[in-house]
């Protein structure tokens, strides 16, 4: 009892001192430019919010929420799809070569982006989708989709087949037995798939940078980034303008905690 | 049963998995294996006009003092985050999984950077290290570093800031793992006469195996792959300070226009990270415990 009583003062203090970088963040967010140099620790007195409104706009916050919405969201169905019914196969199928298959899939986890970034480049610019979402949703389906394979044949593998064959003696088809049968089962790890992919898609830098910067279809990092670097000096502003980018995903982050924490906790394990 | 619905119990037809084959093979096999081949050329990035130079740009890299220090820094880095992010996750884990009323919310607090963009966390840390005695860290520990411009710190200062955004990662994952062990166990242990610390040495350790795996793969694969935190922060200084592998080649690519050296860089990094992912998979598995 005293033991965990003095743990907890331990693990409280812990936090707190963990706290420090977010306490910055925001108490500089609330303080004018003469509160900044001459009270930098302090709390903010009087706390302005002027900085939240320019900020929103200097760093074009609205448009890049939507272009982040609509290329997450879109990339998420995708990957879902594709991910899932190529899992069932490679799940399900018994030959060397959906074996062989399963591996190329595996490939893709281990491959740095890197190797094949310049080329990548070029054939997304031959398609004419630089600066578009279209090419965006491309490139995260296909870079996320191995992660996303693994984790949903695994989950596959373990789970019996016999309900998929009683739908097929009934007389539906491979595809009914899926989507009607195999595919609700899928839930758990669909939401995992969903959690890790949204986390990675909505947070990525450097691809957006390259693919979208300049366009006006940027996403929420590439905006703050290009905001940051044209305000670096106003640290209040900047602050305003990185609290606003990142509490879309903190707050929903929060609402679905016990939901991301488990994502991530479970998602990882073959 | 006759032989039509026989056939239907066989395995799914290829069509189901033919669409994620073809966005995969367009989107990271074409271009990783084009990758390689550009790896040993001298293409400039413009148009087609490029010839093979043999195994010229990786002598070029062993002659490059910013291409060969940063992969000194690259490994250092890797190390440094792998052993503290998770030495810290572990300790979070422990303190968190013990019956604490806060226990929810810390668990809350200790994750949540790990949702934020990594760009994000740079630029909150790059003023939270800011050379200012009276603002930041200097501040609030008194201290008069310059985290981000003294040359033998600033390496550290990344890692620093690596781990506070994912030593909550760190930690979720070792829950998980002590949560799949057995209390009737660390109770036949007490009965036995264990102490704390050896029932965590042969109860608890051993059971976190497969939490172990997994943690030592994500630090070091995305200590080795570190980008944006670098690039945001410091960009690869102060001088070459903290270059890694992945600002030396996307400096290559984009500011020298140096594309078939970039790749090269890239290779080795794939390199890197192959060999690590190969000996995790092989060695640590080995280990593994159930209860």
């Amino acid at each position: 009892m005293r033991r965990t009583f003095l743990l907890e003062i331990v693990m409280v203090a812990a936090a707190v001192a963990f706290l420090f970088p977010v306490y910055t963040l925001v108490s500089l967010s609330l303080k004018d430019p003469a509160q900044i140099s001459q009270t930098p620790l302090a709390l903010p007195s009087p706390p302005t919010f002027d900085n939240f409104g320019k900020a929103w706009t200097a760093a074009a916050l609205g448009p890049s929420l939507v272009n982040s919405t609509v290329i997450t969201v879109a990339s998420l169905v995708a990957l879902i799809a594709l991910g899932s019914f190529a899992a069932y196969f490679l799940a399900r199928v018994q030959t060397r070569l959906g074996y062989g298959l399963y591996i190329l899939f595996l490939l893709g986890i281990v491959l740095p982006f890197q190797l094949g970034m310049i080329p990548l480049y070029e054939l997304v610019t031959g398609l004419g989708l630089i600066g578009t979402h279209a090419g965006m949703i491309l490139f995260y389906t296909g870079i996320q989709l191995p992660f996303t394979v693994f984790l949903y044949t695994g989950f596959i593998r373990a789970l019996p087949r016999d309900y998929a064959s009683a739908a097929q003696i009934d007389g539906a088809s491979h595809l009914t037995a899926f989507t009607r049968v195999v595919f609700p089962l899928l839930r758990p790890i669909t939401g995992t798939v969903l959690i890790l992919n949204a986390v990675f898609i909505w947070n990525d830098f450097f691809t957006p940078l390259l693919y979208l910067g300049g366009s006006g279809f940027e996403t929420v990092p590439v905006s703050v980034f290009a905001f940051v670097g044209q305000y670096v000096s106003d640290h209040g502003l900047v602050f305003a303008g990185l609290v606003l980018g990142a509490l879309p995903i903190v707050g929903v982050f929060l609402a679905l905690q016990r939901y991301v924490i488990k994502g991530f906790s479970s998602g990882l394990k073959g | 049963m006759t032989s039509v619905k026989r056939s239907r119990l066989t395995s799914p037809p290829w069509l189901f998995a033919a669409p994620a084959l073809v966005v995969y093979a367009l989107v990271v096999l074409y271009p990783a294996a084009s990758g390689v081949v550009y790896a040993f050329t001298d293409w400039s990035g413009i148009g087609q006009d490029m010839s093979f130079v043999g195994l010229d740009n990786f002598a070029t890299l062993l002659g490059d003092e910013q291409a060969t220090g940063s992969i000194g820094n690259t490994l250092l880095l890797t190390v440094a985050i792998m052993l503290v992010q998770n030495g810290v996750g572990l300790l979070l884990a422990l303190g968190v999984n013990a019956k604490l009323k806060s226990r929810a919310l810390l668990r809350v607090i200790f994750f949540a950077p790990v949702v934020v963009s990594p760009v994000m966390v740079a630029f909150l840390w790059k003023y939270v290290y800011n050379p200012d005695p009276s603002a930041g860290l200097n501040g609030l520990l008194g201290l008069q570093v310059d985290w981000l411009g003294d040359p033998s710190v600033a390496l550290w200062s990344i890692a620093g800031m690596v781990v506070w955004q994912y030593a909550g990662y760190s930690m979720v994952i070792f829950l998980a793992g002590l949560e799949g062990v057995p209390r009737e166990l660390h109770e036949a242990a007490m009965i036995d006469g264990a102490g704390t610390f050896q029932r965590f040495r042969y109860v608890t350790w051993p059971l976190l195996a497969p939490a172990v795996t997994i943690n030592l793969m994500l630090s070091t694969i995305g200590g080795l792959k570190l980008f944006d935190q670098v690039f945001a922060a410091t960009n690869g200084g102060p001088g070459y300070a903290t270059e890694t592998l992945s600002t030396v080649l996307y400096k290559q690519a984009f500011v020298f226009g140096k594309f078939g050296y970039s790749t090269a860089v890239a290779l080795v990094l794939a390199l890197f990270v192959a060999a690590v992912s190969l000996v995790q998979v092989y060695y640590l598995r080995g280990r593994e415990v159930t209860a």
